[in-house]
């Protein structure tokens, strides 16, 4: 059933002071909607609980992607299609430039901010993964102040975060003297537009002598949030890539991860197709000259 | 909230090159703005959430859908619709390379096609096919199967009109 679109209010402040400010003063009533492709749907299919929104649509200072010393910062306003013709994103972060490039299409990308990707907590979104193995830190703001902390610290659970009612993302920061030189990230979906991922993988690692100097192994719609794959990537560091050690971190990685059954896919073939990823993604390690 | 706590927006924005002002709840859709207060139908309602693009419209030259858009969101901007592609009545190339090559069928997604590759050709005037088919793939058709709206936007990027195509379409524009 449709909603009935009068029952509900919105305001544009137009600036980040502003609102922050209204945010501040009644904590919790006021939902930010920035370029509602999340939010509208919801609203479309009259299944929108908040009444009360907060448009950050147009507010240039959250939309900024900025280059300070180590820091590459992508305010979170900024949209897909802003992520995707950034020269600096496609050079330094290509994978980030990837991820934008298939979420939705063109029209959802012109719209669809990384910030709302992030906050909206999906755990099959096509960001987080890319920005786990990059790792990246996100930072916090509200009337108070700002914080700052590592990504992977972001979420806790099933689309719970650690975020407070008054606060907004304000930005990712991505470290660009941490890259590694094999980057890998794969999406299998239905389709190549418009699809939400049954299982994504994103990877980088550097060798040297033949092992495994560095890994990091992040994925999407395999664990109730976007996440690290810590178990695996411990059953790869230090190691050389045998067969025998690339079936352990097969292993690993189908005990740590925990699908679940839904309408896009089932929990067995996400499982295996990750970890069909993972060796995918090995494959190209060990082709590295390093 | 009571009717009458109802708080209605007054939305000025330019569609089609004219100024256009309503007096809406802020939330209410862009698509339902242009179809219910402006009466302009061509935009369509397919799916509602994003996925078949026959809602698209250009916002300051920018492909959206537009039930998705705020209309607050839409103060002070300029909408393009298919209504404002044919100016003065006299279809524009694109529409004509459609009609010639059976890029229409049933017309539901029509319009919103027409706003995608006009999206795609004001910044990439000659796109290759993979760069028409990605322009074009947040918009669903389920009668052409694709092809021939894939030609039309091809025809429309690398077919230049013919001469008695331009003079008619000057005489009507006149």
């Amino acid at each position: 059933m449709r909603s009935n679109v009068s029952e509900y209010e919105l305001v544009a402040p137009g600036s980040l002071s502003a609102v922050l400010m209204l945010l501040a003063a009644e904590p919790g009533v006021w939902t930010p909607i920035a370029g509602g492709t999340e939010l509208m749907v919801a609203l479309g299919a009259g299944r929108l609980a908040q009444r009360k929104l907060v448009s950050l649509w147009g507010i240039d200072e959250l939309r900024r992607i900025t280059e300070s010393g180590d820091w590459l910062s992508i305010g979170a306003g900024a949209t897909f299609t802003d992520i995707r013709q950034d020269a600096v994103v496609a050079k330094e972060f290509p994978l980030l430039a990837r991820a934008a490039s298939w979420t939705g299409a063109i029209a959802n990308q012109n719209r669809g901010t990384l910030g709302g990707n992030i906050v909206n907590a999906s755990p099959a979104a096509d960001s987080p993964p890319v920005l786990l193995v990059y790792e990246a830190e996100i930072e916090l703001v509200s009337a108070q102040g700002a914080r700052r902390m590592p990504y992977s610290e972001f979420h806790l659970g099933y689309k719970r975060t650690v975020m407070k009612p008054q606060e907004l993302v304000k930005a990712v920061h991505l470290p660009r003297s941490r890259r590694l030189p094999v980057e890998y990230l794969r999406k299998v979906g239905t389709r190549n537009a418009l699809a939400i991922s049954k299982v994504a993988l994103a990877c980088t690692g550097a060798m040297q002598s033949g092992k495994v100097i560095a890994v990091r192994i992040a994925a999407a719609s395999l664990r109730e949030t976007p996440a690290r794959l810590s178990a695996t990537e411990a059953a790869l560091q230090g190691h050389t890539l045998t067969v025998e050690r690339i079936q352990a971190a097969r292993a690993a990685l189908l005990q740590e991860v925990k699908p679940i059954d839904d309408i896009r896919s089932t929990a067995n073939y996400r499982a295996h197709v990750a970890a069909n990823l993972l060796e995918e993604f090995l494959e190209q390690m060990a082709a590295c000259e390093g | 909230m009571s009717a009458a706590k109802m708080q209605l927006a007054e939305i000025r924005f330019k569609v089609n090159g004219v100024e256009r002002s309503v007096s809406v709840p802020p939330m209410k859709r862009l698509l339902d703005v242009l179809r219910e207060d402006l009466e302009l139908t061509g935009a369509k309602e397919g799916c509602g959430e994003g996925e078949c693009g026959s809602c698209s419209v250009l916002l300051d030259g920018v492909l959206v859908n537009s039930c998705l858009v705020p209309v607050l969101q839409v103060c002070g901007c300029e909408v393009l619709t298919v209504e404002g592609l044919a100016a003065n009545g006299a279809l524009a190339h694109l529409q004509k390379t459609f009609l010639e090559l059976g890029g229409t069928q049933c017309g539901i997604c029509t319009p919103g096609m027409m706003l995608a590759a006009e999206a795609l050709l004001r910044k990439n005037t000659h796109p290759k096919l993979d760069e028409i088919r990605e322009g074009l793939a947040g918009n669903l058709c389920r009668c052409t199967g694709y092809m021939r709206i894939i030609d039309a936007v091809w025809h429309a990027a690398h077919a230049p009109l013919l001469a008695e195509e331009q003079a008619e379409i000057d005489a009507v524009r006149k």
